[in-house]
């Protein structure tokens, strides 16, 4: 079978399963990618991780470069398609839904009833996004600070991002571990 | 007030540029990035609307802001403000990628780039999570809501719950009291 075809095939099911987006399913794609398919070995796949990790943008960005890695600029273009349309599709009827019911009482008490899920798991995933980083005291006074400023300033956040990259290039040429 | 009360449909080269920016700055997932945009920014929805999306986003599968990329695009454009939407979001991550795959063996070994990107890492989580508190700060939870949102925050965010298991429990619990509760 054409390795395109079988990035199809593995990238539609795990669209349809990544509840939590593309970290949920991390492990599923592992075991796809490096057990089941043989695409590449674990430190090949470690390392796309930091590359979708160092790069701005929703963390699907994994599944595009492992597409490229298996079959180049026409790998990414399908693992990419093949990661995003499925999802988005039942997301387009699902907004249609809401939109078209948006008068009931019992989707608007569900909607409701969402917005605390939503609200938590935001504050979840930035928790495991330090935790990745190491505990030293550097990296949590960063983290801390950088949540003070969003919270207590409307200054652009990209400020805060450039300060903290200055900050850990000068903490590393100082002898601080970062 | 907010486009969406105001009856207001942004056009779709303005929906383009707004996820563009999205995905251009959402370093360390677009989460934040999105919230500041899409309500702070361009006030196209409100704090409790984007809640509510960004809360059924979540249940759905596949990547939260593209699937609230489809359904803010689709609400006020229809089928081609959402491609535009999904299209701007994408497609800078997508170039960005692609540079970073190109030069990244030769660059992950320079230490003073392995201590910026770091460094942006720890900040990101910070602004994910000064995002979220200004989120909730805003919307004024009532203890219910302070529960379940404290609830999952525990259960994915310390002891590293499987998320779609959370999801499922505290989500349905969530419902279920709000359908009990009078008047929410």
């Amino acid at each position: 079978m054409s390795p395109l075809w079988n990035l199809v095939r593995t990238f539609v099911f795990i669209s349809l399963v990544a509840i939590g987006g593309a970290n949920a399913v991390l492990p599923e794609i592992h075991r796809q990618v490096v057990d089941i398919q043989s695409w590449m070995n674990d430190e090949t796949f470690a390392s796309l991780f930091s590359i979708a990790q160092a790069a701005p943008g929703p963390n699907v960005l994994i599944v595009s470069l492992i597409g490229w890695y298996v079959a180049g600029l026409p790998g990414l273009a399908i693992a990419t398609a093949s990661v995003i349309f499925p999802s988005c599709f039942l997301a387009f009827f699902a907004g249609r839904f809401l939109t078209r019911h948006a008068e009931k009482e019992w989707l608007r008490r569900i909607k409701v009833a969402l917005v605390p899920i939503a609200i938590g798991l935001m504050l979840a995933g930035g928790v495991v996004m330090a935790r990745a980083a190491d505990r030293a005291a550097l990296p949590v006074t960063i983290t801390a600070a950088a949540a003070a400023v969003v919270v207590f300033s409307n200054r652009n956040p990209i400020w805060v991002l450039a300060a903290a990259a200055a900050i850990a290039v000068i903490a590393r040429h100082s002898g601080v571990s970062a | 007030m907010c486009a969406l009360e105001r009856g207001e449909h942004p056009p779709r080269y303005a929906l383009f540029l707004g996820f563009l920016k999205i995905g251009l700055l959402g370093f360390g997932g677009v989460a934040a990035w999105a919230y500041r945009v899409i309500v702070m920014e361009r006030r196209w929805l409100s704090d409790a609307e984007y809640a509510a999306l960004l809360g059924t986003s979540q249940v759905l599968p596949g990547a939260n802001t593209l699937n609230a990329a489809v359904m803010i695009g689709d609400r006020f454009r229809g089928p081609s403000g959402a491609v535009v939407a999904v299209l701007g979001l994408m497609t800078m991550p997508l170039a960005i990628v692609v540079a970073i795959g190109t030069v990244f063996e030769q660059i992950k070994a320079v230490p003073d780039v392995r201590a910026a990107i770091d460094g942006v890492a720890m900040a990101a989580a910070g602004v994910v999570i000064g995002m979220a508190l200004r989120m909730a700060r805003r919307l004024r939870l009532d203890w219910a809501a302070v529960l379940f949102g404290g609830a999952i925050f525990v259960a994915v965010g310390i002891f590293q719950v499987s998320l779609v298991r959370a999801v499922l429990v505290l989500g349905s619990l969530s419902i279920a009291a709000a359908y009990f509760r009078k008047g929410a």
